[in-house]
This record gives structure tokens, sequence and C-alpha cells, in this order.
């Protein structure tokens, strides 16, 4: 029993289509309800259906929702075989209620979409299929119901199964599967059914207890937020957290978020003993080598795959409330274990659930889903949602109300959602001041005070590599500045060009590659001003790193040999 | 199974710890509820191991209706001296002055004055913006669509169209002064997953989980444990009868089940037998259909 594994998958279907049905017949098969319950049931004032037993009022919840006989919110249901543990999220399927759908969808591995067999594909059953692929739940599993009513028949079912993938192949959904089966009967649920002979597959509860849960979780790239910081003592101060992604043991390299230091693990201490390796979702306590300081909101990464850090970003967000919501209101956004004051910039489009179209917005109401571009007051340190569930989730909250207004998803940026800000009585026209008139300086005079050219060093990672370099080339007597501010990092490109009109070396130490800031910043510096080294190419040690740069520097002639700097010969 | 995979005891147990770190990280004053229950063991259990190496950040609330066991009270405070836990014990008092009891009250307005009523001043007097409690949504239907961060307004009410919907582990946790939340790490555990847990971890429990002789009121189908001088009906005979408490609550209205099942091994098989659900020997919740939502409505956890 203790070493079954748990999945949780979510349910959406119709009013009619015999959901509720379906998770008190699992329920019922895998002796997850009890007699009292049964008994409870039939003596149950309300009666919708004839029949022996309804088994949807197993599910049906508060008093409200069993008068108005639908349901209202997302319950979770729970029932367990000897392979596995399951947590059902079921969700209702009424259109209004797209944000309990979304809802149980978060936490899902696999949904099951109910479709009707009389029916076939409804727009209902697309708006579900649409909400798992918007939610990333990694497995579909498509139970077409009410066989009996159609006899059976396996055109019936053919039709449906091409119907849906079609579908699902234009949203994108993956790993589908489909079940012929009768909920009401127990046809194809837990044993194959005698009256589908042509139907090859497995019954609905053998997939349920065999698709893999684990198999695309990413062991490869750490992501700890710190969520609490235990200091029972002087002596010990750990950082606890549930380990997002990537594998965490004693003596790995961490780096961490702001402030770009590096350091090792020295331990995973736990109640239970020390962890030799930590992995997601296992909720942990780490003890690192150095002192360094950090709180609630941090965050550990590995210095080979930084996340992206930004206070802009482009996101899918589904609006939960009937209070509208727009751009420039200010909401507190939480993401991980931070939470900052956020605002929608920009309403790109409304996404309509029915035809997938992109429709203009100005506001978002209720069951809405848009793309927006947002803002935060402070940097977030982030992967995409399709990339990394953990770290492309946040929910929206409204600091009057305090409601959970909206869910988001965070989408990989292009240059074209996340544009340049606009700088304020600053003007960068691209051009050099290359022309001297009357006493203004020329570049020449400039680079020959300094003994170098200017550049642009583009480095991501390795905070400490940045300001090693910047301490080498000083000490070498060149004009250098490190510019590695997180909170505005949309600036280095502008920031850079700049320094290096003023002949400077600027090293732009960015957390995350960026590649619309690095592609701006390219453009502002000529072809062999520009050197990017990509954090993967760094040795590990930071004053073997520092060398590697500046290696490059003299190839591309930016600086003298290092021989001739000790010789004392110009440029 | 991969070795890289959590069994589903262990993903509860995570979860639970990020639940517990979670509130302890975002409100200013958190408690959690002690009812000396087979829960509320393993919540202490969890909360030793999220806080590890530290004590625990957080007062043990126990709320005293004075119609417990006498081995409840007994090891609750045997167990919380042992862990060094700062334990609080609340009881009505007036409501007790002024004659409140099962026999005299009825289970409904009893509950009400020494379980809600005391629980919600307790809550008040201690100025907690967050009380963790052990339910479970398994345990009953209306706890089925709980949170595990379910609001109360500034009397302890819950109403459940204004709770807040809960994706992902991002817990929204803002409330106004007075205002409150009830938190709930056990929500996705079942009470097999309770039983495992005690069983794999060996958490200590009350006694009176394990079946013994033991002097019952036999009514009806219930057996009602002989304690604070409860009142018999006419032709009511004691009689020992082998028996354990499936859940533990106060002794007139937590009915006994007849059982052998004396070890943890034998109640986890007597589980596994078991068709019927672990709230149907409290008498409370049968009362009405659909009592437990009244209840919760009101402020009873």
């Amino acid at each position: 029993m203790s070493a079954s594994q748990l999945l949780r998958f979510s349910t959406a279907g119709s009013v009619d289509d015999g959901k509720s049905t379906l998770i008190g017949r699992l329920l019922y098969e895998a002796k997850g309800v009890y007699e009292d319950q049964m008994a409870s049931i039939r003596k149950s004032t309300i009666n919708r259906s004839t029949g022996p037993i309804d088994f949807s009022l197993l599910t049906d919840g508060l008093r409200a929702e069993r008068e108005q006989g639908i349901t209202i919110d997302v319950a979770y249901r729970y029932f367990a075989t000897p392979k596995r543990k399951f947590i059902i999220a079921d969700t209702p399927g009424h259109e209004q209620y797209t944000r309990n759908m979304a809802t149980g969808a978060s936490t899902a591995d696999l949904a099951i979409v109910l479709i009707d067999a009389r029916k076939g594909v409804l727009p209902q059953s697309r708006r579900h299929a649409y909400i798992a692929s918007l939610l990333g739940i990694p497995y579909i599993a498509v139970a077409v119901n009410k066989m009996d009513l159609v006899d059976f028949s396996q055109s019936v079912f053919d039709q449906i199964q091409a119907d849906f993938s079609a579908y699902a192949k234009e949203i994108g959904l993956k790993n589908l599967s489909f079940f012929p089966i009768s909920a009401l009967d127990g046809d194809n649920i837990v044993e194959p059914s005698k009256r589908t002979p042509w139907y090859k597959g497995t019954p609905l509860l053998d997939h349920l207890e065999s698709v893999p849960v684990a198999e695309d979780r990413n062991y490869k790239e750490l992501r700890f937020p710190v969520q609490y910081v235990i200091r029972p003592t002087l002596d010990f101060r750990g950082y606890a957290g549930q380990l997002a992604s990537g594998l965490l043991r004693p003596g790995d390299e961490v780096m961490s978020l702001p402030a770009g230091r590096i350091t090792r693990v020295k331990e995973i201490p736990s109640f239970d003993g020390p962890i030799a390796e930590a992995f997601p979702p296992m909720s942990i306590t780490v003890v690192l080598e150095d002192e360094i300081d950090l709180s609630r909101g941090d965050m550990l990464v590995d210095p080979n795959y930084v996340p992206h850090v930004s206070r802009r970003f482009a996101a899918k967000l589904v609006w939960m409330l009937d209070d509208n919501g727009e751009p420039n209101r200010t909401y507190l956004l939480k993401h991980a274990t931070q939470t900052v004051p956020a605002e929608i910039r920009r309403i790109r489009h409304r996404v309509d659930i029915n035809t997938l179209e992109n429709i203009p917005a100005e506001q978002l109401a209720l069951n809405e889903i848009a793309a927006v571009v947002m803002e935060t007051r402070r940097p977030l340190y982030f992967d995409s949602y399709a990339k990394n569930r953990a770290m492309g989730a946040f929910i929206l909250i409204d600091p009057i109300s305090n409601l959970t207004v909206a869910a988001g998803m965070i989408e990989e940026s292009t240059p074209d959602v996340v544009e340049p800000l606009q700088l304020r009585n600053l003007e960068f026209t691209g051009e050099a001041v290359e022309t001297a008139t009357s006493n203004q300086l020329t570049n020449a005079e400039r680079y020959t005070r300094a003994g170098h050219y200017p550049a642009t060093v583009w480095l991501t990672a390795r905070r400490g590599v940045a300001y090693l370099l910047e301490r080498r080339l000083f000490d070498l007597g060149c004009q250098v500045h490190v510019l590695a501010d997180d909170s505005e990092s949309h600036l280095l490109p502008e920031l850079s060009r700049v320094l290096s009109n003023a002949g400077l070396i600027a090293i732009c130490s960015i957390a995350s590659p960026d590649p619309a800031e690095r592609d701006r910043a390219a453009g502002f510096a000529a072809a062999n001003r520009f050197l990017e080294v990509p954090a993967k190419e760094l040795p590990a040690r930071d004053e073997d790193a520092v060398e590697v740069v500046i290696k490059r520097l003299e190839d591309l002639g930016v600086l003298r040999r290092k021989d001739r700097f000790e010789r004392g010969e110009g440029i | 199974m991969d070795s890289r995979t959590l069994s589903h005891l262990r993903a509860l147990e995570a979860e639970s710890i990020h639940i517990m770190r979670e509130v302890v990280a975002e409100f200013a004053k958190p408690v959690m509820l002690y009812s000396i229950g087979k829960d509320s063991s393993v919540m202490i259990r969890l909360a030793q191991k999220a806080f590890h190496p530290g004590k625990l950040p957080f007062p043990l609330l126990h709320v005293d209706t004075t119609y417990k066991f006498e081995e409840m009270i007994a090891f609750r405070d045997e167990f919380t001296k042992s862990i060094g836990a700062d334990l609080i014990v609340h009881t009505n008092r007036k409501a007790i002055e002024e004659g409140a009891s099962p026999f005299k009250l009825g289970t409904g307005k009893c509950c009400a004055l020494l379980k809600t009523r005391a629980l919600l001043d307790a809550l008040e007097e201690g100025g907690y913006d967050a009380a963790f409690g052990g339910a479970r949504r398994d345990e009953e239907k209306s706890r089925a669509k709980e949170r595990v961060f379910s609001f109360r307004d500034k009397f302890g009410q819950w109403d459940p169209k204004t709770q807040r919907p809960e994706l992902w582990n991002l817990y929204n946790s803002k409330v106004e002064k007075g205002e409150s939340i009830r938190v709930f790490p056990l929500s996705n555990w079942t009470e097999m997953d309770v039983w495992s847990y005690i069983e794999l971890e060996n958490i200590p429990i009350v006694p009176l989980y394990f079946a013994k002789e033991r002097e019952m009121v036999v009514r009806g189908n219930q057996l009602i444990p002989l304690e604070h001088n409860m009142p018999l009906a006419a032709g009511e005979e004691p009689q020992l009868v082998m028996s354990r408490m499936r859940s533990l609550g106060c002794t007139y209205c937590t009915g006994a089940i007849r059982s052998e099942a004396a070890t943890m091994p034998d109640i986890i098989t007597e589980l596994v037998q078991f068709r019927r659900s672990e709230r149907e020997n409290r008498i409370i919740d049968h009362d009405q259909e659909g009592s437990m939502e009244l209840k919760k409505r009101e402020g009873y956890f």
C-alpha cells in the first residue's frame, strides 16, 4: 500500500455527459464508497434518474447544488487500487465554469474528457480539451460514454475519435487515448466489455493505473524557490522549500537569485536524517556552504541553466471573477514563493474558446481567456509554463477584495511581445559620434586615452565572473564597468550603448538569456565590439572563466595582447 | 517504480509540509488545532518534519469540552510535553457553569456551545489569523469542495460562495484584520492514508483506537462509552464489549465500533475490509442531512 504512486486527474464533462455517474462508478468499483454513504444516497429525497442506484448522487456535495441538481464547484474525490491512489478533481462542465475547470486542471497529471456517444464532439468537448492544453495536462483520456445507447457501434466511436484527434492536433494536445464506455452499466471501466469486441485497448481503470506519472518531470534544471528560512539557533540556517525541478545533492554548485552568488550545497538535513539526493516534488531544507543571506522569494538555480529574470513577460490569463480585469490596475501577483505588485500592461487579445479566434479586448470578464503582457514591480525568476509548470504559473489577487481574480501561465517572450521600454528624455540614435566639430571629443581620442577599444561583453548567469572580469581588466588599466541590475535588465542594451560611446568596456551581467535584449545590445555595437559568452562555454572556476573572456577580447582586437599591456604599448 | 518517484504517502507528506511552511511564512500568528485524535497526531509529525531541526513555530490549541475521554487527556499532556510543544487548552467555562452538557442540551446545542463557540472565542482571544485543522476532504460530502486555505469572515463563518479558487500550489493568504484562514494540510489524505502513515512513521496515538473490552451502553446500532456519568435509559445495562474507537470526540458523541483490531496491522486489515465510513459513529453528522455543512457555515471546523 505505502509503495503505490499518486495520480491526480481531472474530469470535465457537461451536465448530461454522465460524468458524475462515471466517477460514482469508479469509486464504487474501487470500494471508495462506504455503505453508510450508499444508504444516505438511497434515502436522499431527491432522485433524479430512474434505475437502482444513482451513482451521481455520491459526488454531489453541497445542499444548494443538490437542490439545483448541478455541481458548481470543484470537488475532490479519492480512491485507491493496489497499484495507485487517485485524486479526482471533479469539475463542472457548464460554460460559465471555465474557472473551475482550470482550477481542477492545474494540478492534474491526466484529464478525462467525457463525450456523449450520441452527440459526438460538441463545442463543450472542445472547450474542455482547450483548457486541458492551456493548463498543460500531460495525458488526455477521452471517455466516449453512453455507448449502450448507440448499440456499441464501432463507427460511432471511430468517428468521434477522428473528430477529436483532429481538434487535438490543432491545439497541440498530446498523449490521447480513447475508451468506449458505459458508466451506467460499467462497460470497459474495470473489465473489458463483451459488448465491444472490436475494441482492442484496455479498460479505463487499467489506463489510469499504468499511465506514467513522472516521466516528463524535469530533473535537469534546478529550481528551488526559498519558501521559509529555518533558524532555530545562531549556528543553523536552513532554506526550506519544495523542489520545483532538478536534483539537489550535497556538494552541488548552485546560484542564488537575485544576488547571482555561486555556492555549494553543504547538506540536506531532515527529521529522518540527511538526504543524499532530493528530487521534485520533495519538500526539503537546504544548508549552504557559504554564509549567504537568502530570504523568502529568493531562488536557488543551476548556474548553467538559469531561469528568465524579468519584470515583463507574456502570459495567458484565465479571468476568475465577475469584476472585470483591466490594464493599468494594480494586482498582487503570486509566483512560486514571491508576491509582488503587478499590472496587466497590455491585453494582446482575447481567445474565443469555441472558435479559437483571437479577438481584440479592452477588458477581461469572468471565464475569459486572454493573451497579455504583464509587468511586475520587482523581477520574477521564471520559465515558460510549457517548459516548467511550477515555474511558469501564477495567480493574481485583487489587493482590495483579497480575492483570487486570475490564473496565469507565462509564455516564451518574443521581441514583438515585450517591446523595449521608452526612456524619457533619452534618445538612442544608434549612430556613433565619429566626426569632430569644434572642440568635441573624437572616438580616437577616447580610445587612445583608454588604451583599448570600447566593447560590450554579454554574460549570462555567473555574476561572480562579471565582477572578477571587471577587476582583472581594471588592474590591466582598462576603463570598465559592470552593468548588473536585474530589476532593470531591459535597460542594459541602452546603458551598454552609453558606456561604449564613452569608450568603456561594458560588462552586462544578465541572469537569464533573453534573446530580445541580447539582440538589441548587439545591434547598438559594431560587429567586432560585441562579445557574447554563453554560460556553458565558461569553465567552472571563475578565475578560468575570466581568462577565457579576456582571450576572446584579445582575439576580437578590443584589447592588446597581455604581454603588450605589460610593455605599455598603445593600441 | 522509478527511484525518483515518491510513493503516494511521501507525495502527500511533501504537499502537507509545503502547506504548513507557506502558512508560517505568510501569516502573523498561526495556531494548530489539536484534537488529540489520529489526524492531529499525523499533523504534528508533519509539522515536526516541516520545521526540523527547529521546534513547532506555533502553539497547539485544544478545545476541551470536558466531555473527552480520560485517556485522551492523559495522552495529550504526556505527548505534547514529550515533543516540547506549547499547548493551550481552552474551555467554554461559562457555558459549563450554566449547565451545558450533551445529556441536557442535546448534541446539536452542546456542540454549538462547547466546540464551535469555544473555538471561535479561543481563536479571537489569541488573535490567531490562521488555524490548522486536521479535516480531510474524504470525511464527509460537504468537505469534498473545501479549500486547503478556507477563508472565514470576522465572525469565523464559512460561505461556500466566497471561497477562493485554488490553483497549483499557489495559496492566497490575504486576509484583513479580524478575518482568518482555516488551513487543512491533510485535505488530500484519506482515512487509509492516515493509518498507513501512522504505521509507516510509528506515530504515537491514543490507546482508545486499539480494541479491548470496554464498558458500553448498546443503543440501537451504536455503542456509547460509559463515561462522564452518562444517564441510562430505562432498561439499559452497561455491557463489556470488545471494541475500539474509529474516530475520537466527546465520549457521548463518539460511538465505538465492535472490533478485534488490537494492533496497527489489525486496524489496517480491518479498514481494507470496512465498508462503512468513519464518521458514521459520529452522532452529530446524522442529525440532519447535510448537517456538517450547516455547522461549518457557523464556524465549526
